[in-house]
């Protein structure tokens, strides 16, 4: 009796066998995103479509006011050389422009912070960079809304 | 009409000596090798080989692995631009080497040919394609319904329905879109145009049940949002499909659906 081992089908052993059968199925792959050990369960939720849309409406609203702001302050009326301390506390006098300024700097600073955090997002490789530097964005920004608020509330035009 | 290549029996004038009537050309291919079991680094190898211009640069491919050096390993099955399997970046763009004609891409200088940036390279021109269809897999590409019993009759549509996303239907998964986002070079974790196509292909199916959880799953934090609208994958699209406004489109769903 022969002793060499015939495959079968008659043809050759294929290189790398098929690793699946009957009695061992390929693994069900679940839909679910998992990808890898550090991401996290949930990721979802609205923020990104919130500071998307943000992006885009003050970005909008952001177009007048600069234009107007940089308008009143360099061009129209004697242009820069106006400009001192008599026109801005003359300027801030009035409510209108108080809100103006204030909705350009928070509009401005919250716009450019969203900006800067898709930017770190983005280029920043290692979770540890990106947590500083979020975290020194994020300090920098709350610590200039937060002057810039209380100096156009608390300005005082008589103060020597 | 063209006179025919191989009737040169009149050697009346020959013109330039040496280029007389052949359609070849000596084209250098400046390959990106990686071999883990050699080096861990990378490295270009040059090619010199007579080619036909008219001809792939998966022909030249071809030629290398068949006549030069049988080492060289890319990924190629149908090699006529619908498997999708030999998605390569080549003179620095992501395109299917059997759709690239040497003609078309300037031959006098070297002809770059490397793997797709943002996968794990396994040898020469192969990349482990894991993570781009692990971001597929999670899109849920297959029909939904509600209706848990097997059909009884076709499930019908207009031809105005089937029109809605006819251009996402064209996707082969070749990963040329996907590997030429720089969003997606960074961490890897960004779904990628080809999972949102394919995602949007269903949305977008009057047939399809499951918009709204697809929906939700892109709205992650690495989902749609992380689009910056840069285009490369719109330009290398070997199918031409027009994928940054097929993730505009999910962007637009998504925000209607809020508000």
């Amino acid at each position: 009796m022969s002793t060499t081992e015939t495959p079968a089908s008659g043809i050759g052993p294929v290189e790398g066998d098929s690793l699946y059968s009957v009695d061992n199925p390929a693994p069900v792959i679940e839909p679910p995103r998992k990808r890898t050990k550090k991401t996290p369960k949930s990721t979802r939720g609205n923020f990104e479509l919130a500071a998307w849309l943000f992006m885009r409406l003050s970005g909008v609203v952001l177009v007048v006011l600069v234009i107007g702001h940089l308008l009143i302050q360099l061009v129209l009326d004697g242009g820069v050389s106006k400009i001192g301390f008599a026109f801005v506390a003359g300027r801030w006098a009035s409510p209108f422009w108080q809100v103006w300024d204030l909705l350009m700097l928070w509009l401005a600073m919250l716009h450019g912070a969203n900006g800067l955090r898709t930017v770190i997002n983005d280029y920043a490789e290692r979770p540890n960079t990106r947590l500083w530097l979020k975290g020194l964005l994020y300090t920098a920004t709350v610590f200039t809304i937060l002057l810039g608020t209380l100096v156009i509330f608390t300005f005082d035009p008589n103060i020597r | 009409m063209a006179t025919p290549v191989l009737d040169k029996a009149d050697a009346a004038g020959s013109p330039e000596p040496g280029f007389a009537d052949s359609p070849y050309i000596t084209v250098t291919m400046r390959i990106r090798r990686f071999n883990p079991e050699i080096s861990a680094e990378a490295t270009w190898e040059d090619f010199q080989l007579e080619i036909d211009p008219k001809e792939r640069v998966l022909d030249a491919l071809h030629k290398i692995k068949w006549d030069l050096d049988g080492t060289l390993t890319f990924r190629r099955s149908c090699a006529h631009g619908i498997c999708g399997s030999d998605a390569m970046r080549i003179n620095g763009k992501n395109r299917l080497a059997c759709k690239t004609l040497i003609k078309d891409i300037n031959p006098e200088k070297p002809i770059t040919v490397e793997a797709i940036k943002g996968l794990t390279v396994l040898k020469d021109l192969v990349v482990d394609m894991e993570p781009f269809f692990q971001a597929y897999r999670d899109v849920m590409p297959f029909l939904i319904t509600k209706d848990t019993n097997e059909p009884t009759r076709e499930r019908l549509q207009s031809a105005e329905d089937r029109e809605r996303f006819d251009d996402t239907t064209k996707c082969i998964l070749c990963a040329a879109c996907t590997t030429s986002c720089p969003v997606f070079w960074n961490d890897g974790q960004y779904f990628g145009p080809a999972a949102i196509v394919n995602a949007h292909r269903f949305i977008f199916d009057s047939r399809d049940e499951a918009g709204e959880q697809r929906l939700e799953i892109l709205n992650d934090k690495d989902g749609v949002w992380r689009c910056r609208t840069t285009f490369n994958c719109t330009d290398a699209c070997p199918r031409g499909i027009e994928v940054t406004k097929a993730i505009a489109e999910v962007k637009r769903a998504l925000i209607t659906r809020r508000f």
